[in-house]
């Protein structure tokens, strides 16, 4: 599909959009039309609850949510940036192909879904089931930094990129909750802050110390996440952590009788 | 310890007629036929013979036949060779057995149980050859009414997105990495022809095909393959494939092997990996997820495009489809148990699932009882194989009906049911590029449009003889069918009465 677009000059002008009470397909509507009428710079307040906030734009707009957005927030997604002064709730970056999402709250279950692209910044914690089945092709390589800790399922079938977890509010002493990290994972690196048990890691996972090299890509995420969320991040990477990587790459090639 | 697996066939070479031209040797991709030189003879490795019938169709001297094996065990009701052979493989491998295509088990065909009627004296038959017939179709959630303004005759009602078809038969999905790209181009010509859509399946759309994209079906699968905004806003319809009848309930392993350069670019993952889909999409758990995928998918699609949800038919189908419409599904698919597959576990192609007229015949009878008929097209599949089995299934309530098998028969297969392994002789299942290139996709396109025309003019005949002049008067109406040798409780759920009644 084409969308005519109104070639306008960037002004760098904040539009503003009022969502109390907005049906969600009326605040989508709108997006589009702004989007597609050049403008790049969207700010949207009392959002309760709409869900797909950005799934429809192609195009590297700036959109920042104060409030509550919906499910499935940025599902689809390909180039946006939407940072939310709130909490995301289920599905959020879905699909997603490309853009950034940064979360100055938590997020719930299935963040980061079958995401082919783009970087998902979470400050808190997550729920279950995130960054199943992520994957990475060429260029595209998505990746997610999660501050808090996450819950059972975390990278299951993940079949590319980067998955962070900061666990910055365990307590001291207290390990990584969740059970069946990384079940049935071909591809892609898991980084851990703080320690897990074996039992908890799927079958097909392997665990091991941090290269030079995971280093670098670490400390430039965690930088990352500091910048945004302004925290420290020589504290945050003055820790113990772990990179848990695929044992095989094809995990299940002997399932079947030849 | 030592166990023997007959070979199922036997090779007959008419020494008489063999001139040793090779061309059996060049063309088994099963590596059957062989030629020893110093015996200048064309020797066959029979073991390996899976009755494809590709070097009996291309031998110069009709020399070659394929028998069955006549090699016999004690007749055992229960432990047929089948079941004996079954265990022998495990017990060598300890692995799953695969397999490919539908069932082939006897599960009951309700298809040959019913029979339609025919107008005799008191309605006169209509000769198609003489008279216009509709087989127009369309396909999306049609309003509880329309208001009409009576000044311009025009519709007032806005109605939702709906798609043309010529004819009630599309190409189901078969993606890009099972089937060739030869075979795809050759189902997205032949649908651009005939005035229908074929389906991608889940593994993408290749770059070639976008020019079909008005003609084109996309899937978004659990694998999510392939899937971004410029492919969900190509296709015609954007389809969530929740199961598929060859494997309800399970999720797909596409191997390493199959993913070629090309197949990878496709499905946006890299050469040689594993493509695994996973069992459920892990975003949908319930009818509530459902309804936010749909309209995530109308949202990315700016409310353009019907969105069609496919499920495998299972024991509560009714209830489910139910669920599926409410959730905001404009078409539903059903695929039955004898649906078809690249690859699936045997266990379960066999044993999973029901006969698609009965969950055909329950969906829609639930739907009409809820009032809810109208907000859902609703499309089968699973072993449809001519224009009977379509007349039959339109009549007992489907909108449309999708193809996969049959289309596949007329690319050449001849269902030997060894999808699975990738060395599909006819070039269909396979991303061997020494195989696939066996399609012409134009002789291909036109094959499946023939085999639509064909099917076209049957149908048409069957109305005509009916009395009736338009797919949509036999659309549902189960008085056109009798059931014949089956019990008072299929034929309730059937909703048709017995022949002679």
């Amino acid at each position: 599909m084409t969308t005519t677009v109104i070639n306008k000059e960037r002004s760098g002008a904040v539009v503003k959009i009022d969502a109390t009470e907005m049906e969600t397909k009326t605040l989508n509507t709108r997006l589009r039309e702004l989007v597609a009428g050049g403008d790049d710079k969207i700010r949207i307040i009392n959002v309760c609850g709409q869900r797909y906030i950005g799934t429809d734009l192609n195009k590297p707009v700036d959109i920042e949510i104060i409030g509550t957005p919906g499910n499935d927030l940025g599902s689809f997604m390909d180039g946006p940036q939407i940072t939310v002064k709130g909490n995301a709730q289920d599905g959020c970056g879905n699909t997603m192909n490309s853009g950034n999402i940064i979360v100055h709250g938590h997020a719930g279950d299935v963040l980061g879904l079958a995401a082919r692209g783009g970087t998902i910044f979470i400050r808190d914690g997550v729920g279950y089931r995130c960054g199943i089945h992520m994957k990475e092709y060429g260029e595209q390589k998505p990746t997610l930094v999660i501050g808090g800790p996450a819950q059972d399922f975390l990278g299951e079938y993940m079949a590319g990129g980067t998955l962070i977890v900061l666990g910055l509010d365990l307590k001291k002493g207290e390990g990584h909750k969740a059970k069946y990290i990384g079940t049935g994972m071909h591809a892609g690196i898991i980084y851990l802050r703080g320690t897990v048990d074996k039992y908890q890691l799927g079958k097909e996972v392997g665990a091991a110390e941090l290269t030079e090299e995971d280093k670098l890509t670490l400390e430039r995420y965690v930088h990352e996440y500091s910048d945004h969320f302004g925290t420290d991040a020589g504290k945050i990477l003055d820790a113990q952590f772990i990179k848990l990587f695929p044992l095989y790459l094809r995990p299940y090639g002997t399932l079947y009788a030849p | 310890m030592k166990t023997y697996l007959p070979s199922r066939f036997l090779v007959d070479r008419d020494q008489s007629r063999c001139i040793q031209c090779q061309v059996c040797v060049n063309q088994c991709s099963f590596g059957v036929h062989s030629y020893d030189a110093s015996d200048n003879l064309v020797k066959a490795n029979e073991a390996n013979c899976v009755g494809c019938h590709r070097c009996v169709v291309f031998c110069p001297t009709n020399a070659i036949n394929i028998r069955k094996n006549t090699l016999s065990y004690r007749d055992n009701y229960n432990w047929r060779p089948e079941a004996i052979e079954d265990i022998l493989k495990q017990a060598e491998t300890g692995g799953v057995l695969l397999t490919g295509m539908g069932s082939d088990k006897e599960h009951k065909n309700y298809w040959d149980h019913l029979v339609l009627n025919a107008s005799q004296v008191t309605n006169p038959s209509i000769d198609p050859l003489r008279e216009p017939m509709e087989l127009v179709t369309y396909l999306g959630k049609k309003p509880d009414m329309i208001e009409i303004d009576q000044k311009t005759g025009t519709l007032k009602t806005e109605m939702p997105p709906q798609i043309k078809l010529s004819l009630p038969v599309m190409f189901s999905a078969m993606s890009y990495g099972a089937v060739s790209l030869n075979v795809q181009q050759s189902l997205a010509r032949a649908a651009t022809e005939s005035g229908t859509f074929w389906n991608t399946g889940e593994g993408g759309l290749h770059k070639s095909l976008y020019k079909y994209a008005k003609n084109t079906i996309v899937q978004v699968a659990s694998g999510r393959f392939g899937v971004h905004s410029e492919y969900l806003n190509a296709g015609a319809v954007v389809e969530i494939k929740i199961g598929q009848g060859a494997k309800p309930g399970i999720g797909g392993h596409l191997p390493g092997e199959k993913v070629s350069l090309d197949v990878s670019k496709t499905r946006m993952i890299p050469q040689g990996t594993d493509a695994l889909s996973p069992a459920p999409q892990h975003d949908i758990y319930s009818i509530e997820d459902l309804t936010q995928l749909i309209y995530a998918l109308k949202e990315a699609t700016n409310y353009t495009k019907p969105i069609s949800v496919k499920i495998a038919a299972v024991h509560n189908s009714a209830a489910i489809a139910s669920g599926m419409v409410r959730a905001g599904a404009d078409i539903i698919v059903l695929d039955g148990i004898r649906g078809s597959t690249g690859a699936a576990p045997k266990v379960i192609r066999d044993n999973v699932g029901i006969p698609i007229e009965m969950a055909l015949a329950s969906v829609d009878s639930r739907l009409r009882q809820e009032g809810i008929r109208n907000q859902a097209s609703l499309v089968i599949s699973g072993g449809i194989r001519n224009s009977g089995d379509i007349a039959k299934a339109i009549a007992l309530g489907a909108d449309a009906v999708y193809i996969g098998t049959a289309a596949l028969m007329a690319l050449g297969c001849t269902c030997c049911q060894q999808c699975h392994t990738g060395k599909c002789a006819w070039g269909i299942c396979t991303s061997d590029l020494a195989l696939t290139k066996r399609i012409n996709p134009e002789i291909g396109a036109q094959r499946l449009s023939n085999l639509l025309r064909g099917w076209s003019i049957e149908i048409k005949d069957i109305l005509g003889g009916m009395g009736i002049n338009a797919i949509e008067s036999l659309r549902g109406n189960r008085l056109a069918l009798r059931g014949m040798g089956l019990s008072d409780t299929e034929l309730q759920i059937l909703g048709v009465k017995m022949v002679g009644s």
